[in-house]
């Protein structure tokens, strides 16, 4: 699977409450949480987000509460894939239980810029960074984890094997 | 193969001898749990997939802790979503308004999880629990669903930071000082990933208030879990309350660890963590430069009846600065009833403080006392987010009780020994 877009970028430790504030979680609908997502720190995002666009963020991304809703309203606002040095462990299973794809690359994360246009493989885990004419390697997703995302999320392939 | 105390657990609910870190595994589950945010988003999920009955309706536990009494309309439908649910499968731990608590006051209180278990909840605070000897730990809505239609749980097996404490606590310092100032040395993202567990002749010096102060927070440092060893403290704890057998695990002697930590107790000082993140720490005594608006003292941190008893002790026969407003919020209706019994209400009353139901509310910025721009806030919750209890340019101050009552009375952030 490939990605390709513009790149969002923000900083280390972006929390769960900035990507999308409690005063909003008192909704599960996908697109009224999109229309929220990272409004705490960056008002535009939303009205410059395009589908298929590229979120960047530093270490322990994703950081905080369980709230599903983070990845929900990511997904949902049209990133395609979330590259960062670390995320946050519940972020990240989520992420992958929700299908939103994700990828640790401190590298990449460290060297991006907001408005590059970047391409990823989700297979090799290669980051190609076509503004600045850099590739940088990821970690690709073990394969029990690639299971779950082939399936279609953690509920597909459970409800699959009953 | 040595294994840590966590590992222990899991390998035992996985059914393997031993297991290591890194390794992929399936554990089955004592409790599943969730509120009323996280769980409409699990009901939809599991409704999805076509799924109609849970595993196992006394191993489900639904708490409506965070928008209740509800806050508006839609927080409402979220509850009464979870309410309908709870009915058509039969839920038997189902806690709604009159018997709720906030859920990770609520569980150890009703003797729901103990020494040994395997919890996973949809709410990040779910390591909590780690306190009693479980392995205990936050997951999302889809974990959820399928913990609820499963009764199990996939788990990649965390490595550990082993913290060795020594020494007794000064009297005017809690858990909520320990854990800060842990928080503070090594990082927000310091046990990413990883165990925190927490051993040492000083442990045995701590209330169970305190190590639920303590597991509960492992999350800020983004630890998979917090666990406390087992010993007598946990086991009187847990022997009033049990409703199901327990298991006690021991880490083994030669364990591997990445990191071991001494913390001497005896050291920590009040503490308190400025804006915006929890590793932010500095002595109270730093900052009688802060100025407060608003005081919360209440949440899954520190809502227990110690926490109670420790902010009444300071707030009798005083008022709360002009100026200041003061929130307490006591975690469950039975330490409510606690305060009611023992005169806390009244002193809180009588100092000038509001006291209300049990409810997250302002911990992350839901209702019942929201910051406006530029206020500033001590609280004795769990985050200090960009605009968690309210108002993007609002600032949060975390700290124990005593801190944040001594504070309250100041009007500006002062050590609990200075008043």
């Amino acid at each position: 699977m490939i990605a390709h877009g513009t790149v969002h970028k923000y900083g280390d430790n972006i929390d769960t409450d900035v990507i999308i504030p409690a005063r909003y979680l008192n909704t599960a609908n996908h697109a009224e949480l999109a229309s929220h997502c990272m409004e705490d720190i960056d008002k535009e995002f939303v009205s410059k987000v395009k589908k298929g666009d590229i979120m960047v963020g530093g270490a322990n991304f994703g950081c905080g509460s369980s709230r599903e809703h983070a990845p929900i309203a990511i997904k949902e606002a049209g990133i395609s894939v979330v590259i960062a040095e670390t995320f946050a462990r519940i972020f990240y299973r989520n992420a992958i239980n929700i299908g939103l794809a994700i990828l640790e690359c401190p590298e990449a994360s460290k060297k991006i810029d907001t408005g590059d246009d970047v391409e990823v493989d989700f297979d090799t885990g290669v980051i190609v960074n076509h503004t600045k004419n850099e590739t940088y390697k990821g970690q690709p997703f073990p394969p029990f984890i690639q299971e779950i995302i082939a399936k279609g999320g953690l509920l597909n392939s459970i409800a699959k094997k009953l | 193969m040595a294994m840590t105390m966590t590992q222990k657990i899991l390998a035992a609910h996985a059914g393997l001898d031993s297991v290591v870190a890194g390794q992929l595994i399936k554990a089955k589950l004592d409790m599943v749990l969730g509120n009323d945010i996280t769980t409409p988003v699990a009901i939809n999920e599991f409704k999805k997939h076509g799924f109609t009955e849970v595993f196992d309706k006394e191993k489900v536990s639904l708490v409506m802790d965070h928008f209740v009494p509800n806050k508006d309309i839609k927080a409402a439908q979220q509850t009464k979503q979870c309410r309908c649910f709870a009915g058509e499968c039969g839920i038997k731990n189902y806690y709604d308004v009159g018997d709720m608590g906030i859920e990770h006051a609520l569980l150890p209180e009703k003797g729901l999880v103990g020494p040994g278990d395997v919890i996973i909840g949809a709410d990040s605070h779910t390591c909590t629990y780690g306190a009693l000897g479980a392995f205990s730990t936050g997951v999302g809505s889809t974990d959820m669903a399928a913990g609820m239609a499963t009764g199990e749980a996939w788990f990649k097996v965390p490595s550990a930071i082993k913290f060795v404490l020594t020494g007794e606590l000064k009297d005017c310092c809690s858990g909520k000082d320990v854990i800060l100032h842990i928080i503070g040395k090594i990082g927000v993202d310091g046990a990413l990933y990883k165990s925190m567990e927490f051993t040492g002749e000083g442990m045995h010096t701590l209330s169970m208030d305190d190590r639920l102060c303590m597991a509960n927070m492992a999350i800020e440092a983004g630890a998979k879990n917090g666990i406390f060893e087992v010993d007598d403290v946990t086991l009187n704890y847990y022997k009033e309350r049990m409703t199901h057998p327990y298991t006690v695990y021991t880490a083994d002697p030669d364990a591997e660890y990445d990191e071991v930590i001494e913390i001497n107790l005896s050291d920590i000082e009040p503490t308190v963590a400025c804006p915006h993140l929890p590793e932010n720490t500095k002595n109270a005594s730093e900052l009688s430069s802060v100025k407060i608006d608003q005081c919360v003292i209440g949440s899954c941190t520190n809502g227990r009846i110690s926490d109670m008893a420790a902010a009444a002790k300071i707030l009798k026969g005083k008022h709360v600065a002009p100026g200041v407003r003061c929130i307490i919020i006591p975690a469950t209706q039975k330490i409510y009833m606690e305060c009611v019994k023992l005169g806390y209400i009244e002193t809180f009353i009588n100092a000038g403080c509001v006291v209300s139901t049990p409810t997250c509310g302002p911990c992350l910025g839901g209702y019942m006392g929201i910051l406006a721009e530029n206020e500033v806030a001590v609280a004795t919750t769990n985050r200090n987010f960009i605009g968690r209890m309210g108002h993007v340019t609002s600032k949060i101050y975390l700290a124990s009780p005593e801190t944040a009552a001594t504070s309250a009375i100041k009007g500006y952030i002062c050590d609990p020994r200075n008043i």
